[in-house]
């Protein structure tokens, strides 16, 4: 296979995995955001359901849909956990840093999965606002890291399918540090 | 983080089935009881010292040599370099060659599919000494084309390297009719095949395949232990060793020769070939039952590789489950128990997924859902019908919550 890395996952992520939480489709969501792809081999899908209280927007419900490694499938769930219950403003205040100590640390590698997880989290609450058309003024128009790097995974992606194309070439690139070689 | 945690967490399914002989596997007991003796009571010496325990290790040398030979016919043809794993026999035959050939140059073939035990080596060729490597394409089943390969060797070809047996997908290449093609374009390019995945599958003769100057075998591919490679180089080939140091029985290898190791892999050659035919069908029955027991379970699932199963590895099964992530089916599996490994990007250290399927042209999504199984004599029925039970379950609970569903 290509080049391999060992994943020793901590049992939180192993637990998430078996027996997520959350999991699945929601009828009545309020809002749905994805982040990801299934050409990336990661995919969040995040279903909220947004309630008043008080004059503040709170988290009802969260689940999720996952395509992606057993990090991916943790992430989201322990991320629907972390996020019902709190304000919107709240919730908006979870990084992807949050999410990996959750699960009681990510190896490197898989940060991004906790990236994803926050991305679609944080592209549902501006969706959110944008469907009631109003922005709170804690909702900083510059993306977040989670959203810039969200962006990022997903137009790699594209790169790698239209750029100069793994299959076809016939000289091999030149390797640099990445190690894959076709 | 505490790996024994995990494993606690993980616990022992009721019943494990190791599929994923690929990646490595277990070692049988009599490999493993052949092994001992030469720790501590015989053949604990160095082969090339005048004394007793010296000459019992330099007869195991030899008598792997010997046996390799005959089960190769091999014969007189050229000798035999054990080195400390297959990648190690890759690295010296294309790095080798790369320098015993470096005031020439040329261009270095090797198929797209190529272990990166060849690729990159080749690669390294190209910035060491200013070798050029191109990739010979394949198709969709994982096949070179005998006349792309024709018109891609020329008077400036160096060395073709292309594997015997296909890794990942199983792919047999045609390595008689290929390595014939190079010497009729180019009679003085080196042809070297990586037959790792071959030995012990498909039948090899080495007098047979006379346009072949350079062959792999690893030790680990056979239920032998690791760390133990072996390059067949052909009488009269220019070959220089990658690493010095101090030569002992191999002209081509410097370091202490491990013979407990190459006792167990002595072991396992002769196992493997005690009945190769029954082996091979048994092996065959098995991979076949497990694939036609999935196949007929879980839907929307793709065959990586040749479909026509006789032109394919009699142990390979590579199978892409839509919409599920193959790095968390291997998880899923194992917490029933049943192991196996995936193509995916998320079992990669660079998040993409396995360049063998992309280059039989499977899309990235294609590839991550992809998983890899290889059965072996030492599988039972009750192994495949206990991997046959589970697959659907655990494809099942992942698609139930997949983002990809359409
Ligand atoms: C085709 C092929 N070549 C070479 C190797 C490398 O052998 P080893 O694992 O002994 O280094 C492998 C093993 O993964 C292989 O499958």
């Amino acid at each position: 296979m290509s080049t391999r890395i060992p994943l020793p996952y901590t049992p939180k992520v192993l637990e998430l995995f078996r027996s997520p939480k959350n999991a699945g489709p929601m009828e009545d969501a309020d809002v749905v955001e994805s982040a990801g792809s299934p050409a990336c081999g990661d995919m969040i899908r995040l279903y909220l359901k947004v309630s008043e209280r008080d004059g503040e927007e709170v988290i009802e419900r969260a689940t999720f849909e996952s395509y992606g490694c057993a990090a991916n499938i943790a992430a989201a769930s322990i991320l629907t956990e972390l996020v019902v219950g709190k304000s919107m403003r709240e919730a908006w205040r979870i990084s992807w840093k949050d999410v990996a100590d959750e699960l009681g640390g990510l190896p490197p590698i898989k940060y991004h999965c906790s990236i994803l997880a926050v991305g679609a989290l944080k592209r549902a609450v501006r969706s959110y606002y944008g469907k009631v058309g109003r922005r709170p003024d804690w909702l900083p128009e510059d993306l977040t890291i989670e959203e810039r790097q969200t962006l990022e995974e997903e137009k790699m992606i594209e790169r790698l399918y239209s750029g100069q194309g793994f299959r076809i070439a016939i000289a091999l690139p030149r390797s640099g540090s990445s190690g894959q070689g076709a | 983080m505490s790996v024994g945690e995990l494993l606690r967490v993980h616990g022992k399914p009721p019943r494990e089935v190791y599929f994923d002989l690929e990646n490595s596997g277990y070692v049988p007991r009599e490999v493993v009881e052949e092994m001992i003796p030469y720790f501590n009571s015989v053949g604990y010496g160095h082969p090339s010292i005048t004394h007793k325990p010296g000459w019992e290790a330099y007869e195991v040398v030899h008598e792997t040599k010997e046996l390799l030979s005959r089960v190769l016919n091999a014969g007189g043809l050229g000798e035999f370099a054990i080195v400390h794993s297959g990648t190690e026999a890759n690295n010296l035959a294309v790095l080798g060659h790369a320098l015993a050939n470096r005031e020439r140059r040329g261009k270095i073939l090797v198929s797209a599919v190529e272990h990166l035990s060849v690729i990159h080596p080749a690669e390294l060729a190209e910035r060491l000494f200013g070798f050029r490597v191109l990739r010979v394409p394949v198709d969709g089943e994982g096949f070179v084309d005998p006349e792309v390969l024709r018109e891609l060797v020329d008077r400036d070809t160096s060395l073709v390297s292309i594997q015997m047996v296909n890794h990942e997908i199983g792919t047999i290449q045609m390595i008689s009719e290929l390595s014939r093609i190079v010497k009729e374009v180019n009679p003085s390019t080196v042809f070297h095949t990586d037959a790792a995945d071959a030995f012990g599958r498909v039948p090899i003769d080495l007098r047979e395949l006379e346009h072949v100057d350079m062959l792999t075998i690893s030790s680990h591919k056979i239920h032998g232990p690791r760390g133990v490679g072996v390059l067949f180089v052909r009488e009269g080939l220019r070959l220089e060793p990658v690493l010095r140091g101090q030569l002992s029985s191999e002209r081509l290898w410097p370091g202490v020769e491990n013979v407990p190791l190459i006792a167990g892999f002595r072991k396992a050659v002769e196992l493997a070939f005690d009945g190769f035919e029954w082996h091979v069908s048994k092996t065959r029955e098995l991979r076949d039952a497990l694939v036609r027991g999935i196949l007929e379970r879980v839907a929307d699932v793709l065959i990586n590789g040749p479909s026509d199963f006789s032109k394919r590895a009699p142990d390979n099964a590579n199978l892409s489950f839509l919409y599920v992530e193959g790095e968390a089916l291997t998880v899923e599996l194992s917490l029933h128990g049943v192991y196996v490994s995936s193509g995916s990007a998320c079992t990669s250290r660079i998040l993409e997924p396995s360049h063998v399927l992309l280059a039989i042209g499977r899309r990235h999504e294609e590839a991550h859902g992809s998983i890899l199984l290889k059965t072996s004599r030492y599988h039972t029925v009750e192994d495949v019908e206990y991997a046959v039970e589970v697959f659907p379950k655990a494809v099942a609970r992942l698609r139930s919550i997949s983002a990809a569903r359409a």
